[in-house]
């Protein structure tokens, strides 16, 4: 890894301040980018580490009923946030192990949107509004393809706000060696019908499965979609399986996802 | 270059540290607590695991600064001064949770994090919490028995040897 300065501000607008300059690189839990350093994929000349920030770490519950959580907020936090949303803590005590859980943030997950990580499908599937230093975008506006999102250069997630749904569950079909998703299915059942989100699988990154969506938001059981399939084109296909495998996937790991949803 | 000081296994230690100088790399080269091993180096393995404020993290995958001010225990803490094996070590020797060696001191501290919260584990919360610790010597038979009855659980029907 190439050396770099290292900052740790105590509030978000110093964090912005110092993010403002030239190269620098905000820093969550660095479990996706001190390996990504290491490699020299990144070199940046400043690190600016979020984690000192208070105001953005913890769980609340806003007065709308949605679950806030701060930005560098770990996956272990969330994890054990189960009363008030369970299909998102088991989502986030199924990341990485639990060493990496203790670490990684939301925001960092999020900001970085790997293409097989599973908080993209929450956020997306859930409808959630990824609140930042400067605004408020709504998930289905902030991802925009793998490792693409809305964050201008030098914004950063301070909270992300999650409508907690009537029910929801998310399968994840595990890439053993890294953990991460080699399809993941969120499902959530809302007000206003069914949201889908599929991650792992698109070569586009995270997206809405919306025919399983209007299937069902008529119907919500797993044989409302036993016989809607998903085409590969666009699926991707590597090593680990081919886009048939996981167009394949994405229609089991969904069905069982509303099977368990709760 | 700066300074860094953190708590070390009950004692104030402190030393120079760049930005990219990472946690594992500062308690083996610089404060010379060489049990703290680097397997994979790509967070994968689990060798370097130290706890950091009472939670196990893989010390190859945070970095020397981000721990200054912290309160870290590594392997070379967990014995009693006199080298008289915790519970959890001497368990890994009675019931052969190593060979190599190697990975010992990363699962001895991801073990030692999950008693903590779950003192009687069951076998599969064990394999669970081990997931990210690598061994491969002993087929993890051993080391899952190992841990369980330094939990104080009978292991006499635990695992093939």
């Amino acid at each position: 890894m190439y050396n770099f300065e290292f900052e740790k501000p105590s509030t978000i607008a110093d964090a912005v301040a110092s993010l403002a300059e030239e190269d620098v690189l905000a820093l969550g839990g660095g479990q996706t980018l001190l390996p990504t350093m290491k490699q020299r994929l990144a070199s940046p000349s400043k690190v600016v580490s979020l984690k000192a920030i208070a105001e953005m770490q913890g769980i609340c519950v806003a007065d709308d009923g949605s679950v806030c959580i701060g930005g560098t907020t770990t996956h272990a936090e969330v994890a054990s946030g189960e009363e008030v949303f369970p299909g998102l803590a088991a989502l986030a005590g199924g990341i990485g192990d639990p060493a990496v859980r203790a670490r990684g943030t939301i925001g960092g997950s999020l900001a970085n949107n790997d293409p097989a990580a599973c908080y993209p499908a929450a956020a997306l599937g859930a409808g959630a509004t990824i609140v930042t230093n400067a605004r408020h975008i709504a998930a289905d506006d902030y991802f925009q393809g793998m490792f693409t999102t809305a964050l201008e250069e030098g914004e950063i997630i301070t909270e992300v706000r999650f409508p907690i749904p009537e029910a929801s569950n998310y399968q994840k079909f595990e890439q053993p060696a890294s953990r991460f998703a080699l399809v993941g299915v969120f499902v959530a059942k809302v007000a206003d019908g069914v949201r889908v989100a599929v991650t792992g699988a698109s070569e586009d990154g995270v997206f809405r499965w919306s025919e399983a969506e209007t299937a069902l938001s008529t119907n919500f059981t797993a044989g409302a979609i036993a016989e809607l399939t998903l085409s590969e084109d666009g699926m991707i296909s590597d090593l680990h399986g081919t886009g048939a495998y996981r167009a394949h996937l994405v229609g089991v790991l969904t069905r069982r996802a509303v099977a368990a949803a709760s | 270059m700066s300074q860094v000081k953190m708590t070390v296994n009950g004692k104030e230690m402190s030393g120079e540290a760049e930005g990219r100088t990472l946690l594992s790399q500062f308690l083996r080269e610089t404060l010379g607590l060489t049990g703290t091993h680097v397997g994979c180096d790509t967070s994968q393995c689990g060798a370097c695991v130290v706890h950091v404020d009472g939670v196990a993290v893989k010390s190859c995958t945070m970095l020397a600064m981000e721990a200054d001010g912290a309160d870290v225990a590594t392997i070379e803490g967990q014995a009693a001064a006199d080298g008289t094996l915790n519970a959890l070590q001497q368990a890994f020797q009675d019931h052969h949770g190593l060979q190599c060696g190697f990975c010992t001191p990363g699962m001895i501290m991801s073990a030692a994090d999950l008693l903590k919260t779950n003192p009687q584990p069951t076998e599969a919360e064990v394999r669970h919490h081990l997931e990210g610790n690598i061994c491969r010597c002993t087929g993890y038979h051993n080391i899952v028995k190992a841990i369980m009855a330094a939990s104080g659980q009978d292991v006499s029907s635990i695992a093939a040897e």
